[in-house]
């Protein structure tokens, strides 16, 4: 960890650290305790505006938008997490295998991701949501798909550069096993170029959640996601409740914001 | 200095100009005796009385065709282009005496030999295929003297529903699609397909004259837009509008509140566990609280229902079982207690999402259920899948929809429920229930009917088929100096009655 600082002492990376802390932190306290229940609803104070009762003001539905935030977000970033755990997961091993190998199943799956990467992502992931119908699950499921050619190709290009080079040829000479090549010798060195791609892909799989929700295929109307909430609040806009829509992209901005400084600076080296 | 003078001068012109313009337009119609109505959509491309095919247009085309009866704005038929009927003991013979002297607004009297042709027309050209089905079964349509004598096939105590629906047209008259002609209170002017369609006082109307001289019914197809026309008031009556929509509007409006003529309620799979056990049924519609769902779905705007008959169709509406099941989540959780299901059970609503109303009041109903212990998810589904597996499929727990009467009779909204119809999507089956059905549309006698469907729709509320929840609030924005506005208990606009 100290390594990675004394790598990266940028301004980038302090302030998306700090960032990416501060909104991970609240996240995880609200997972443990909400002002309100998130859910809870109150014909009495339907569609508030910001007040010492309601920090952020209610919904339509009198809920507190405060709490529903902390919980949407945890929402979102538990999916988020997953997505890119299973997506680089898979995508490293697929680019592992093919870029040290090479040959003929090389071909087969990188022409495979060739196929879904021709195809706009956000658009696959629609066809699939519509098709699998609304849920955590399926979101996680069909983002870590979409996701994993993209991971695929980087690790994959890193491993054919690595495997050439004079280090990994003495290794093999000694008699290494390929399995310790590739895990001690070769994938370390690919944390320079993979770090910076799980930050951002950190990032496309919040924004990816919140569009999916926000389109109506994403989480289902029983579940909150930041996403579900932007696209209900969008009717209320003009209806003299802006600080619902304004409160909601604010908190995805910040996130995004965050990881965005944080993968800007590990690619930076002081 | 005076530069600024004069130009601000001329701003305040421009501006008198505008506002003059725009109070004139308004202030011509009021002259005039017009008025401008906003409608959401282009009528059918046909305005034949048997080519009808959206409710959009039959609410327009109201104004202008009559049947041998016509629905009064409490539901009751009475007598229009005839002027009584009489029915054989075995019900099925109908006579109806026809009304002498009534003109068609091209100026020919109406005779008897118009009304065969148009029972036979609609028999064979109707769009409706309820009216259709019902035509089907009548043997004979025929004049005799100033009578027409109609025999059916089997009786059918709803007949004079269908009557009703069966507009006259002259015999012989072939230009129906495009220049409409009825014997109703207005007439039809003209159509600008995309853009407006006038119609005009008839003055040879044989009952009560209309108050307008002249309506234009002008298109807006964006929602947007007819909002922006009644602030800029260049619209004068639009009816069908949202609380939310009515909520900003100007003083020179006011909002009439009625209804959307539906059963709105969380139905229920009565085949499935464990909403097969009456008490889990019941135990729901104690836990759910329907005024608060009111107020925090339309601010408090929606009649309460209690059964599957909404409050306009006064006829049939029993407003005691309005709180058959008053909100008790005690009472719901001892009963589930008593089912056998003390700790809850998970229940999912299925809603289809294109209708906000329904996705939203499902998700109020989820949260009051859960404080009676039932785990409720809401789960959205596009509208085809839910026509398809819900509707049609019955793979489902519970939904939120509404359903309306497409006809004005009471088998419309209560013989979707008889075990044996196709319908019956809940599979709500009742010995009791059916056995009130049958015997209502068996009788002929108009009292003993209504009673005994009063007694039908009570079985549902005491079974809990469903949890009965409200007919939505339906708003028209009218010019303050209009008066005069009927609700219907069903879909339609009548405008005979409105006036300055």
């Amino acid at each position: 960890m100290k390594k990675l600082f004394a790598k990266h002492n940028n301004w980038f990376f302090k302030v998306g650290l700090i960032l990416t802390v501060c909104m991970v932190g609240i996240v995880i306290i609200g997972q443990f305790w909400t002002p309100y229940d998130p859910n809870a609803m109150d014909a009495a104070a339907k569609a508030q505006g910001p007040s010492l009762k309601h920090l952020l003001g209610t919904d339509y539905f009198g809920r507190d938008i405060f709490s529903r935030i902390l919980e949407g977000a945890g929402a979102t970033l538990l999916i988020a997490f997953f997505v890119v755990l299973l997506g680089a997961g898979m995508g490293t091993l697929i680019g592992a295998l093919t870029g040290y190998f090479g040959g003929v199943v090389d071909e087969i799956l990188m022409r495979i991701c060739d196929a879904l990467t021709a195809f706009p992502s956000v658009l696959l992931a629609l066809i699939a949501l519509a098709i699998l119908g609304p849920g955590r699950l399926n979101v996680i499921g069909v983002l870590a798909l979409v996701f994993i050619p993209s991971f695929a190709r980087i690790v994959r290009a890193e491993f054919s550069r690595i495997k050439k080079l004079n280090y990994v040829s003495l290794a093999k000479l000694q008699g290494v096993g390929h399995l310790r090549i590739m895990l001690r010798h070769i994938l370390p060195n690919t944390l320079p170029v993979l770090l910076p791609a799980i930050s951002i892909g950190f990032n496309n799989a919040v924004l990816a959640e919140a569009s999916m929700s926000f389109l109506g295929v994403g989480v289902s109307a029983s579940e909150v996601s930041l996403g579900r909430m932007l696209s209900d609040s969008q009717n209320y806009i003009l209806r003299g409740m802006p600080w619902y829509a304004i409160f909601v992209g604010l908190t995805i901005a910040l996130l995004i914001l965050g990881f965005s400084l944080l993968g800007e600076g590990l690619q930076q080296e002081d | 200095m005076k530069k600024t003078i004069c130009l601000l001068l001329a701003a305040l012109m421009l501006f008198a100009c505008a506002c003059g313009k725009q109070e004139t337009g308004a202030e011509a119609r009021k002259k005039a005796n017009e008025i401008c109505v906003g409608i959401a959509q282009d009528l059918s491309s046909s305005l034949s009385p048997y080519q009808l095919a959206t409710a959009g247009t039959r609410e327009v085309m109201f104004n202008v065709f009559e049947g041998l009866y016509k629905s009064d704005s409490a539901g009751d038929f009475k007598p229009a282009l005839a002027t009584g009927h009489t029915v054989s003991a075995d019900g099925l013979t109908y006579t109806f005496a026809i009304r002498e002297n009534v003109k068609f607004h091209n100026g020919a009297v109406m005779t008897p030999a118009d009304v065969v042709y148009s029972f036979e027309t609609c028999a064979a050209n109707s769009v409706d295929s309820a009216i259709k089905g019902v035509l089907a079964n009548v043997e004979s349509v025929k004049a005799e003297g100033n009578n027409v004598v109609i025999r059916l096939a089997a009786p059918n105590s709803d007949f004079l529903a269908y009557v009703s629906s069966v507009y006259i047209s002259p015999a012989a008259y072939t230009d129906q699609d495009t220049k409409p002609v009825g014997t109703g209170p207005f007439c039809f002017e003209s159509r600008t397909v995309q853009d407006s369609i006038v119609i005009r006082c008839f003055a040879d109307y044989w009952g009560p004259k209309a108050r307008l001289t002249r309506i234009t019914f002008k298109i807006f197809e964006n929602a947007t837009a007819l909002v922006t026309a009644l602030d800029a008031g260049s619209v004068d009556l639009v009816a069908h509008m949202t609380s939310d929509q009515v909520s900003g509007l100007k003083s020179d409006y006011k909002v009439l509140e009625g209804t959307m003529n539906l059963v709105q309620a969380l139905y229920l799979n009565n085949a499935v566990e464990p909403l097969n056990n009456v008490k889990v049924r019941q135990a729901l519609c104690y836990a759910v609280d329907v005024d608060e769902m009111l107020k925090l779905t339309a601010d408090g705007h929606g009649s309460k229902l209690g059964s599957s008959i909404y409050p306009s169709f006064a006829k049939y509406f029993d407003a005691s079982l309005i709180n058959a099941y008053p909100h008790d989540v005690e009472k719901a959780k001892s009963l589930l207690a008593e089912a056998g299901y003390p700790n809850g059970f998970d229940l999912v609503i299925t809603v289809p999402s294109n209708y906000t109303p329904h996705v939203n009041t499902g998700m109020v109903l989820a949260e009051q259920l859960k404080k009676a212990g039932i785990n409720a998810s809401v789960q959205e589904v596009e509208w085809n899948t839910w026509l398809t597996d819900v509707y049609q499929g019955r793979k489902f727990q519970a939904t939120v929809s509404g359903f309306d009467a497409s006809t004005l009779t009471a088998n419309a909204l209560l013989g979707r429920f008889e075990s044996t119809s196709k319908k019956n999507m809940c599979g709500y089956a009742s010995e009791t229930f059916d056995k009130y059905m049958q015997e209502a549309n068996a009788t002929t006698d108009d009292a003993r009917r209504t009673e005994l469907f009063k007694v039908a729709a009570k079985c549902l509320s005491d079974d809990a088929a469903n949890v009965y929840l409200q007919d939505l609030a339906d708003f028209v924005a009218i010019r303050s100096t209009l008066s005069g506005y009927n609700f219907y208990p069903f879909y339609v606009m009548d405008l005979s009655t409105v006036t300055y």
